[in-house]
């Protein structure tokens, strides 16, 4: 089970180390980490995107999170809405013959090229992590050379009654 | 120049300190009355402000007796224990301290030397990445990163280890951190929006286990550290009298509740008593207080309480339903929920066949050894410091066999008697424990029993109780071997005894003489008696060998994955 959570924490040194640790520690594995400023002056918004095999053992996750004195906030938002995004850089092979096939594969996507070489390239692409493994897919044909992707950043919706169905997956 | 001018710039100027002046002037603030420490290269600047402090500082000769020194301190005072080591080696030598207090819960404030700012990720001369080794074994901690952050940091590590569920913190001090100036202000107040523990329980969850306990036929109290860190035992005997519901401690527990009061039915986990792990095995209704469910105490978690409602009472959230899943989870500090439950005086249910049941058990199946007229019992051995000490001693202990026979045989009647290393079971640590204990309470009776194997882990601090004259009575169970890996060998891996037997023992009564401590040794039971009497009654440090039946293994016993209803050696 994937869970999705994100904390508000204070920017100082060693706070990333400080929660990897912990989740290392209790053998929780890290499938996705993203880190930057938040809203606020001196605190960071990180997004965790954990495996877990257990329901019961989100509840000791955050709480065990909850305890560091460096963390402000910690939430389990996967059951809410959310808007959840990730970037990917993708390198694909590519001749002058086959470009523009993939140029017309990944508009739907709404990736954009942003280099291209003689033969290669790079298409960014941003959106939840289900459709950026379609596009991964779709283009392991022409060759991937090389794969960046961010990992999921995310936070909750602005308007949370609508949430009926929170797994509505929007393409973009 | 005129007057005034003088005297603003003159208290201008004295506010005005370098790090290890701030450092030596913020423990005076908080009252610290005894520092244990080593000094070394990166410390020099706050030893040499230290020199004339007025503070009083106990050398240790190794750093980790420096930091079990403190455990020990911390355990008996209630106030957290100081510690100063150096930069690397020095550092590291407390790894196995911290991650005692950590997992024990004992608040220590540590400070650590550090390379200069400068140099800090060259491998300097004794540097190490000691905030990055010790950061799952801390509560927190602190690199110092401006010297004007300093005060600041050592306040909020006071803060952070004495209250909420305690523990160490460590504050990493760069060298040029210990010179550099700038104000002192100790004034400002802390502000810590990622820590408010919650102290006062939830009313709501207080209805319910007030409920749960007016429904229970066989309600059974467990009750750990926390009821001692919380300084509640007497809350917590009011309430068990109130309720009448029986009690079993936990190892760390001990001294929680008065061993001697009909409802305490003794020490539960893997070498309780029948009627402690029974009653947690046949109980309705599981009360938790201040303890952890460690595996120690529960055995298999699958056939753990197995009819039971459990409450558990924690001032980490975090504790609760970790181990064992909950039903009334109540968070707060242990005195303030004990106090919430005497109040709500709630009328308990009618568990009257339960008491009489578990009084049956208590006298059918009391903790039994074989007695011997010509060898010493170890547990007789217990028997007898009890007796001469009146039962009113601070006991300290290492980890193993001797430690269960202490904890089983030593009947605690008050908290803060009892310093032991639970989670993280740290040989030598009793021998440490014991000079801080003693520090602590000058005039009470400390006995420091160890075995032979955790003696030798940290002997060298016997020069620091020779030094101090501090009247320690030392007492070394002596079984030739690791009594308990020599147990498990016995029973779990055939009789192979894979380096657990030591034979050639050094002689104890030489190495006292060699520390200019006296030294007694009796080899049964009636020298026992009289080398006890002798200890007691003499005023200084006394180091006493005893040889104890050398295959003598602890019982009654849950072995690691039964339940408490399979327990061993319960009947001779």
């Amino acid at each position: 089970m994937k869970r999705i959570i994100t904390l508000l924490v204070n920017n100082r040194a060693g706070v990333l180390n400080r929660i990897t640790g912990l989740l290392t520690k209790r053998h929780y594995n890290i499938e996705s980490i993203t880190v930057g400023h938040s809203e606020t002056e001196g605190l960071s918004r990180m997004t965790f995107v954990i495996h877990l095999d257990e329901e019961t053992v989100v509840e000791q996750i955050t709480k065990q999170l909850n305890k560091q004195i460096d963390v402000i906030k910690v939430v389990d938002i996967t059951n809410q809405a959310i808007v959840a995004r990730e970037l990917a850089l993708i390198k694909v092979a590519s001749s002058p013959s086959n470009r523009n096939e993939i140029y017309s594969l990944i508009d739907p996507f709404r990736a954009s090229i942003i280099d291209v070489s003689k033969e290669s390239l790079v298409i960014q692409v941003t959106g939840e992590s289900e459709k950026v493994e379609a596009l991964i897919n779709l283009l392991k044909p022409y060759g991937i050379k090389e794969v960046a992707r961010t990992g999921t950043t995310a936070f909750t919706r602005g308007n949370q009654k609508t949430a009926s169905n929170p797994k509505n997956i929007s393409i973009v | 120049m005129g007057v005034n001018a003088k005297v603003e710039e003159k208290t201008k100027a004295s506010t005005k300190m370098n790090g290890s002046q701030m450092l030596i002037e913020a423990l005076k603030r908080e009252n610290v009355e005894v520092i244990f420490g080593y000094p070394g290269g990166a410390v020099l600047n706050i030893y040499d402000s230290l020199y004339d402090s007025g503070i009083f500082h106990v050398l240790t000769r190794h750093e980790q007796g420096g930091i079990h020194a403190a455990e020990g301190y911390a355990r008996i005072s209630g106030k957290p224990g100081v510690v100063i080591a150096t930069s690397g080696p020095g550092a590291t030598n407390i790894v196995t301290g911290l991650a005692d207090a950590m997992i024990d819960s004992i608040p220590l404030v540590v400070f650590t030397g550090q390379v200069a700012s400068s140099v800090i990720g060259s491998d300097a001369f004794q540097e190490a990445d000691v905030l990055g080794i010790t950061m799952p074994i801390t509560k927190h901690s602190y690199q110092v990163r401006e010297v004007k952050d300093l005060p600041k940091i050592i306040k909020e590590a006071f803060y952070i280890a004495t209250s909420g569920r305690p523990g160490p913190v460590l504050i990493d001090i760069p060298k040029d951190m210990t010179a550099n100036e700038a104000v002192f202000d100790y004034d400002q107040e802390i502000q810590l929006p990622g820590y408010q523990p919650t102290i006062h329980p939830n009313h709501l969850q207080i209805r319910k286990l007030v409920e749960a306990v007016s429904q229970a036929k066989k309600p059974v109290i467990l009750a750990g550290a926390g009821v001692i860190h919380a300084k509640a035992a007497n809350e917590l005997r009011e309430y068990v009298e109130q309720q009448n519901i029986p009690l079993a401690h936990t190892l760390l527990g001990l001294g929680g509740f008065p061993a001697d009061h009909p409802l305490y039915l003794g020490m539960a986990g893997m070498h309780g008593t029948y009627s402690a792990n029974m009653a947690l095995h046949e109980c309705d209704l599981l009360i938790s207080i201040g303890a952890r469910f460690d595996d120690r105490v529960t055995g298999n978690l699958e056939h753990f309480a197995p009819n039971a409602i459990v409450a558990h009472i924690d001032i980490d959230p975090a504790e609760i339903g970790k181990n064992v899943p909950t039903k009334i989870p109540v968070v707060g500090d242990a005195k303030e929920v004990l106090k919430a439950l005497v109040h709500q005086d709630g009328k308990p249910g009618d568990s009257r066949e339960w008491r009489e049941k578990l009084a049956g058990w208590k006298e059918e199946y009391p903790l039994v050894y074989k007695p011997s007229e010509d060898e010493l019992k170890p547990q007789k051995l217990i028997e007898l410091i009890y007796k001469y000490t009146d039962g009113e001693a601070i006991v300290t202990t290492d980890v193993g066999q001797h430690q269960m026979w202490a904890a089983q045989y030593y009947q605690f009647t008050k908290p803060n008697r009892w310093v032991t290393s639970g989670g993280l079971g740290t040989m030598g640590f009793g021998l440490p424990s014991s000079i801080g204990a003693q520090l602590a309470e000058r005039s009470s009776t400390v006995v420091a029993i160890l075995g032979d194997g955790g003696f030798q882990m940290t002997s060298q601090e016997l020069s620091v109780i020779h030094e101090l004259n501090l009247p320690i009575k030392i007492i070394i169970l002596n079984n030739k071997a690791l009594g308990m890996v020599r147990q498990w060998q016995q029973l779990f891996y055939k009789e192979r005894y894979s380096h657990s037997l030591i034979p050639n023992q050094p002689d104890f009564m030489k190495l006292a003489d060699a520390y200019g401590i006296k030294g007694l040794r009796a080899t049964n039971e009636q020298e026992a008696e009289q080398v006890l009497k002798e200890a007691i009654e003499y005023a200084g440090p006394v180091l006493m060998d005893f040889n104890v039946t050398p295959f003598e293994n602890v019982y009654p016993m849950v072995a690691t994955g039964k339940g408490h209803h399979e327990m061993v050696g319960v009947k001779l």
